[in-house]
């Protein structure tokens, strides 16, 4: 299959960006997106130009890394799936694909499709743990969980932070992303002693990188790799109302 | 150069509580007097550098990614092994010892094992109160599932994500202690030379992969969590990005680096589709639970799979180890494939895959059962083959996956250098020649909750607190590091990066992959050389250093390939028998099972390095089995 590339170019974040094209030429139907790129990397650095930086790790959707926006959609057509699951055989033969990369005040550029996300690492250490030391733990079925309560946490959990969510949404909002570890750890009886101070920390500190507020779109929920459901905003805002009403 | 293991005297069962008690401690003042470099933020590094910051040091932890949980551990999918016996099914510490010790087909060291089965229970415990969602009956209580190489159910799981979970885990305990500025965080930071003082680690140099700055870091001792080197192959099922870079390069500057040709293929993974295929994708061992492996009995049978009768379908794991069946371990497994192909019985287009079939499955379970155990896996599946395993049985095929083989560590995870740890898959010391399913998890949390925060203040209790700062031994290194980025950039070659690696890759995998032959191995000897030597004329590497450039990052790990790639087929080549992952033609039983010899080699083969151009040079540490007698190791 041949396509054409417009590829977001910018050279680090002071510096003006642009679409560049490139052609795609000889790729198999079902070559992973990434392997795609990385052919026309190979054919670039051959010519001694400069490859197309972008992050990409696992290749098995499960790291997070990959953070490109593909013809205006985060991740690219195909929903439950990131970049790197995406294969050549979801496009038509000749097409014309536009990639950039995730956008969001919140995630400064660092070149090309790269940007920096350990705005989402802030928010977890505000209070996306349980206050634990190594040692000390009881015996691991001293706490018995109900098992609808240990299967939703763990749909929240499943989270690769990756922030699609934020990409997705007009607003930048990453209540996706937080919500999703505030409603892991609110279900699961381990989290409730630090449950209303948490949700406190990580609202807070969400708010004071960037990020947007929630009107309810859901495009979050669309453009999640994991499919994580929007309801867990609303728990999170329950929360964190509560939290702030009994304060 | 003197390997001493440092074992501990006395009973296996009670070595590792002795040692505790005769280790020296740091005053709980003291701690914050002590700076400790975390290399990796994996499963391994991850817990230590939390733990070690709990326990009141300075800790420095590095990674190469854009946060610690991005880490290669995320993408384990199957399990993790603890001893806990909540089946009732007849499990103990000393079973899960003796598994893991024959499993390993004796070429471990049996009393980093024992401890490892001792310190498996804490992990769980620890993992559930930081919120881990393992799997769970109805009645609340942890599920447990069986997994290759094991009799009982000792397998505890979160669905087909487990890596993810566990280093979620470890990442919000680490998060936390980052929050306190107890960890300092150093991210897109990659590790490119290790700073020996007066014999001592005493720091790093690394490169900011943003701004391309050479920097150095000065400890008082350094812990290196930096994973596998399976990549060596090009196309495995680890991460693009992993490496051995780190590990490579502590051992040119004096760590030894034990069984190198130990490496491991795991025998469900999806086989390869075509030329530009960057990785390999894995599926989780736990399919082989109940998904039946089979060839047709004909060569190059043309029928689809469920046009052939039950009697033309030879189910070859379940006839050759009636006892294990479809459960045998990885590296049986991974053979039986092999040669099935190589019989011509393989399946699909490129005749290198064979089926792992779920209709028994489903019909005695029901299709939504089945979905419950491995709905993602199955996912997965159809989402990169196009087809559904549900209706049809899914191809597997073998892909390096891990690799038992690592810097050599004493019982303390110290290596032959002082004051420099290594732990989880970057050491050598607990799998022997072949990992068990659900235990490479185990290791890495053993490692750095368990073992490593106790063993490291032994150290440092004996060591000066006085602040320590870059001298000029950082210097010296970080002017060898500016000096070999400059070389690479400078080649201005015709030929890519990744050109290389594909062909050393292609290389490794045909002479020491899954099966190795004195012949073969001497040819790669002397083939590496030569493609190394191109690479150094060659290579292409555009752009600067002094910005981010991935390509220069890849030119600097495939460079290390380029000479490591040689020490594994020297080691494999001294290795005259067959053992776990390592299986040389030449030393076979008359069915076709590994043979070993243990008169002459049983050690562990940890090697010297000796300068740019010299031949390594070998060291061996004796193993010794009081407690699992030495036995041909059976699966029947």
């Amino acid at each position: 299959m041949n396509f054409t590339l417009h590829v977001w170019r910018q050279k680090n974040v002071d510096s003006p960006g642009q679409m560049v094209i490139y052609p795609a030429r000889d790729i198999s139907p079902d070559s992973s997106f990434i392997e795609m790129i990385d052919v026309v990397n190979s054919g670039l650095a051959e010519k001694g130009e400069d490859p197309i930086a972008y992050e990409a790790d696992c290749l098995e959707g499960i790291c997070g890394c990959c953070s490109m926006t593909i013809n205006g959609i985060p991740h690219g057509p195909g929903r439950g799936a990131t970049t790197c699951q995406l294969h050549m055989r979801s496009f038509q033969d000749g097409e014309h694909i536009y990639i950039e990369p995730f956008r969001s005040a919140a995630f400064p550029l660092v070149k090309d499709l790269m940007v920096d996300r350990s705005s989402f690492d802030r928010i977890i250490q505000a209070g996306g743990f349980i206050s634990v030391n190594t040692g000390g733990a009881q015996d691991a079925n001293s706490i018995p969980i109900p098992k609808d309560d240990a299967d939703l946490a763990f749909d929240a959990a499943q989270c690769i932070g990756c922030g699609a969510c934020v990409a997705g949404c007009k607003n930048g909002a990453a209540m996706l992303f937080t919500a999703a570890k505030v409603a892991q750890l609110a279900r699961l009886p381990q989290g409730q002693p630090e449950r209303y101070r948490r949700v406190v920390h990580m609202v807070e500190t969400m708010d004071n990188e960037g990020f947007g507020s929630c009107t309810n779109q859901y495009e979050c929920e669309a453009v999640c790799p994991k499919e994580i459901s929007v309801r867990y905003i609303a728990e999170m805002n329950r929360d964190y109302i509560k939290a702030k009403l009994c304060k | 150069m003197e390997l001493d293991s440092k074992i501990p005297s006395g009973p296996i069962a009670d070595k590792w509580t002795k040692h505790r008690f005769e280790m020296k401690l740091v005053n709980p003042a003291n701690k914050r007097k002590y700076d400790v470099i975390v290399v990796g933020t994996g499963l391994a590094g991850g817990s230590a550098a939390a733990t070690l910051a709990e326990l009141g040091y300075n800790v420095h932890a590095f990674c190469f990614h854009g946060s610690p949980r991005r880490a290669h551990s995320i993408a384990a999918q199957g399990g993790i092994n603890a001893a806990k016996n909540y089946p009732n099914d007849g499990d103990s510490i000393h079973r899960l010892f003796y598994d893991t010790v024959k499993g390993g087909d004796f070429r471990s060291r049996e009393a980093n094992v024992h401890r490892l089965a001792e310190v498996s229970v804490n992990i769980i415990d620890q993992c559930v109160a930081q919120g881990v969602p393992f799997a769970r009956e109805y009645g609340g209580l942890l599920d447990n599932r069986s997994f290759g190489g094991a009799q009982v159910s000792r397998t505890f799981y979160a669905r087909g994500q487990t890596g993810q979970q566990l280093l979620l885990g470890a990442y919000s305990a680490l998060s936390r202690q980052i929050g306190l500025g107890k960890v300092r965080m150093h991210v897109f930071k990659e590790m490119l030379d290790l700073v020996v003082v007066d014999g001592h680690a005493k720091g790093i140099i690394t490169r900011d992969l943003r701004t391309g700055k050479i920097e150095s870091h000065a400890a008082h001792a350094v812990v290196l969590a930096t994973g596998g080197y399976s990549t060596v192959f090009f196309l495995s099922t680890n991460a693009k990005g992993c490496n051995v870079t780190a590990g490579y390069r502590a051992h040119r500057r004096g760590a030894a680096f034990a069984n190198p040709c130990y490496t491991q293929i795991h025998p469900t993974c999806i086989p390869q589709h075509g030329d530009h295929q960057a990785k390999l994708t894995l599926m989780s061992e736990s399919l082989r639970n109940d998904g039946r492996v089979w060839v047709p009995k004909k060569p190059n049978d043309p029928r689809r799979a469920r046009d052939i009768p039950e009697a033309e379908r030879d189910y070859y794991l379940e006839r050759k180890y009636p006892s294990f069946g479809n459960l045998a371990p990885r590296d049986i497994a991974s053979r039986s494939a092999k040669e099935a192909c190589d019989n011509g019985l393989g399946v699909g287009s490129s005749k290198r895959g064979v089926y792992l079939d779920f209709r028994d499955s489903i019909s005695r379970l029901g299709k939504d059962a089945i979905s419950a155990r491995y709905g993602n896996l199955f996912d997965m599946y159809q989402r990169i083959t196009d087809e559904n395993p549900y209706e049809v049985p899914m191809r597997i095929y073998p892909a390096p996956h891990y690799t038992m083989g690592g810097l050599w560590v004493d019982y303390n995870l110290m290596s032959t250098i002082p004051g420099l740890f290594v732990i989880g898959e970057a050491n050598f010391s607990d799998h022997g020649a072949n990992r068990l399913g659900a235990s490479a998890l185990m290791q890495g949390l053993a490692d750095g909750y368990f073992v490593l925060p106790y063993t490291i203040g032994d150290y440092l209790a004996r060591i000066p607190s006085t602040p320590i700062t870059a001298g000029s031994e950082h210097a010296a290194a970080a002017s060898e590091v500016t000096k070999q980025t400059e070389k690479l950039l400078s080649i201005d070659g015709k030929r890519s990066v990744d050109s290389f690696h594909r062909e050393l890759g292609m290389l490794m995998l045909d002479k020491c992959g899954m099966a190795r032959n004195e012949q073969r191995l001497k040819e790669a000897i002397e083939q590496i050389p030569a493609i190394r030597e191109e690479f150094w004329e060659n290579v292409s590497v555009p752009g600067s250093g002094a910005e981010l450039n991935q390509q220069l990052e890849k030119a600097g790990r495939v460079a290390d390939y380029l000479e490591f790639a040689e020490l594994m087929c020297r080691d494999a080549l001294m290795r005259n028998e067959s053992c776990g992952g390592h299986f040389r033609e030449e030393y076979q039983t008359a069915d076709g099972e590994a043979l070993r010899d243990d008169e002459n080699y049983c050690f562990a083969g940890a090697w010297e390095y000796t300068g740019k151009g010299n031949s390594p040079k070998l060291h061996r540490e004796p193993l010794v089995f009081e407690n699992v007698p030495l036995a041909i190791r059976s699966y029947k």
